[in-house]
């Protein structure tokens, strides 16, 4: 299960577990830490770009708002509705949270990939990767969780027996599923290219130094950025961040799937959606930027491996944040529209045009000659699409179809 | 730029010091000069109450929150000058909408408002003012509460605006509202175009807050208001005391 990983290749000891221990204590503090500053991250941030002035009190600049947050929920009463499906109700939290555990674990989160090294580092005299587990299914593990964390969205608003939350969830499974083919194609185009499903053998290929020795190795190059923008796009989706929070909706539904809930079990919601944002920006990291790979200026190769790692999730959140503090949120029809008509063909057509540039390569084929039929097939596909699109709405309008 | 344009226009905001925000608990916005707060019962400079107890206030409230009886001054030691006083006042905070219809119903500009309306109470009884916190203290400021936020200045301008046209029967100021010249603690600047007016209606003993004071018999007073003034000065006070 826990695969590739040279600590588990020998004999499994005494020393081993307990390494496996602390990695598992390490990751659950890093995750609750970094979700914990996430929100406060956030807050801060959003409110600098909106001229407010965000948490400030507890703790310098605000930073211990969540924790106090935090202490404050554990103590609110708990509500359960009367109407509520009592079991269900309180398993969806937990549907949601532990996902998003969950997720982390396979996430490469440093490791001493400069100069050549394989990203294995020495604790305690034994060889392991820096992370928790690095299973040969990989990266769809990761698909796997985030479409188990729609139940907990799905249940919880089916649960609380009532008419919001009920109309939240259903956007929120139709919105979720719907996004999860985008995202599964774009992760498709980078198993592609790197030719493995672990999370440690992608961040692996993107290691070196790269093209002319500066530029990264990077999947955002290898794949041809189409399939980076479309993860960027597919995962905002779902997140459920701003500007694609229809489940959320404050506006129209009072908070959607978590309207009945109160307490700990809210936080434990809040928690969830703020460390899946920590996680599906740790996950780009890893697919498409080289995770933990990067060059080692002075010190150690396993520091800079955690440096290099933190540098590029933050410049994800700050980018998260940024969009949600600039676009406004987009309409149902947009976000359907956005989802089938545009990132879904637009990335099965480029993993087609991908497997012909790989498979072209291989066969020797005339390069040229390949990408040419390729870029007439999806205009093609892209021509016909449109005309199907096109005749389904005159259709639609002149009441033939409902 | 076309669609990520905007992203610039949000990310110019990053850093500019522009914010607005009051940190409210550390520090209040500044108060409009008529902003409704607590009420304070007056009193005369010399320590008599303002009250005559006529229950104008009471029955004017529109929240039915101020109990008032008046009683019969006591002869040798009387509390306010006339024939009655208030003998119990009470406002019950839970209900006060700070209308100041009660400021305005009062004859004797007894009741006034100050600008403090941060108060809150843990239990109904502390809600219920009597007179032993309305009224002034011998300084002419408001009783402070241990659960109410007073800052400074907002306890200063407790007279009332006297909305009245002529005010104390001065012929001078037939059509015009002006300032009422002896209230409690304070007298307020004049609005805009009246200060001539009002300046001649203040009586020469009260020193205003502005630091000019103004001399009734003073040679630079307008002639067309001055005796009349004279009149009402001497009447009002010859009566009071």
């Amino acid at each position: 299960m826990l695969g590739g990983d040279p600590l588990l290749s020998g004999p499994i000891d005494l020393a081993v577990v307990l390494i496996v221990i602390l990695k598992v204590v390490c990751v659950f503090a890093f995750l609750l830490v970094a979700t914990m500053l996430m929100i406060w991250f956030e807050r801060k941030v959003v409110s600098d770009f909106q001229n407010r002035v965000g948490p400030n009190t507890a703790g310098p600049f605000g930073i211990l708002q969540t924790l106090a947050d935090g202490i404050k929920f554990f103590f609110k009463e708990d509500l359960i509705p009367d109407r509520a499906e009592r079991r269900v109700f309180i398993l969806a939290p937990l549907l949601t949270v532990v996902p998003a555990f969950l997720l982390f674990t396979i996430v490469p989160f440093g490791g001493d990939f400069s100069n050549g090294h394989d990203g294995s580092v020495e604790i305690f005299g034994r060889t392991t990767y820096l992370q928790l587990a690095d299973p040969s299914i990989g990266i769809l593990f990761a698909l796997a969780m985030s479409s188990i964390a729609v139940y907990g969205v799905m249940l919880a608003g089916w649960s609380s027996g009532s008419k919001y939350p009920l109309i939240g969830s259903v956007r929120a499974s139709a919105q979720m599923v719907s996004y999860e083919a985008a995202l599964g194609l774009s992760v498709c185009a980078v198993v592609l290219t790197t030719g493995t499903l672990s999370t440690h053998g992608i961040v692996m290929a993107q290691a070196g130094s790269g093209w002319g020795g500066f530029i990264p190795h990077w999947n955002l190059i290898a794949t041809g950025f189409v399939p980076f923008v479309v993860f960027l796009l597919a995962s905002q989706a779902e997140l459920n961040r701003p500007p694609f929070d229809l489940v959320e909706a404050e506006q129209e539904l009072v908070g959607s799937y978590h309207t009945e809930y109160s307490s700990i079990r809210f936080a434990l919601f809040f928690v969830a959606e703020f460390m899946n944002s920590v996680t599906m920006a740790a996950i780009i990291v890893t697919l498409f930027l080289g995770g933990p790979a990067g060059p080692a200026l002075l010190g150690p190769g396993w520091l800079w491996g955690i440096i290099w790692f933190l540098l590029k999730m933050t410049g994800f959140l700050f980018l998260f944040v940024w969009v949600r503090s600039t676009v406004p949120r987009v309409r149902y029809d947009q976000l359907m529209d956005l989802g089938w008509k545009v990132l879904i063909p637009l990335s099965l057509g480029w993993i087609l045009l991908l497997a012909t540039f790989w498979v072209a390569r291989d066969q020797q084929w005339n390069g040229f000659i390949t990408v040419a039929i390729g870029v007439v097939v999806g205009l093609t596909g892209y021509g016909l699409l449109k005309a199907a699109i096109a005749t389904s709405k005159a259709r639609r309008l002149e009441g033939v179809v409902d | 730029m076309g669609y990520l344009g905007g992203f610039l226009v949000s990310l110019r905001q990053i850093g500019r010091k522009q914010r607005v925000t009051t940190q409210y608990p550390k520090e209040k916005a500044p108060k409009p000069i008529r902003v409704h707060g607590r009420h304070v019962l007056n009193r005369y400079e010399d320590g008599m109450e303002k009250c005559i107890g006529c229950e104008l206030c009471a029955g004017v409230c529109p929240a039915k929150c101020i109990f008032v009886r008046g009683a019969d001054n006591p002869i040798e030691d009387p509390v306010s000058p006339g024939e009655r006083f208030g003998y119990i006042y009470e406002i019950n905070y839970l209900r006060c909408i700070h209308c100041d219809l009660c400021v305005e119903a009062c004859p004797t500009e007894a009741i006034t408002e100050s600008k403090m309306f941060e108060f809150s109470f843990t239990n109904r009884a502390d809600a219920i003012y009597t007179k032993t916190e309305l009224v002034v203290d011998d300084d002419g400021m408001p009783q402070k509460m241990p659960w109410e936020d007073w800052r400074a200045g907002e306890d200063l301008p407790t007279s009332a605006w006297m909305r009245a046209t002529s005010p104390s029967g001065s012929a001078a100021f037939e059509g015009v509202v002006g300032w009422s010249g002896e209230l409690g603690y304070g007298i307020r600047a004049p609005e805009a175009a009246q200060e001539l007016k009002d300046s001649v209606a203040t009586p020469s003993e009260m020193i205003d807050e502005h630091g000019h004071g103004h001399e009734d018999h003073a040679p630079g007073t307008p002639e067309h208001v001055s005796p009349e003034h004279d009149e009402h000065h001497d009447d009002e006070h010859g009566g009071d005391r």
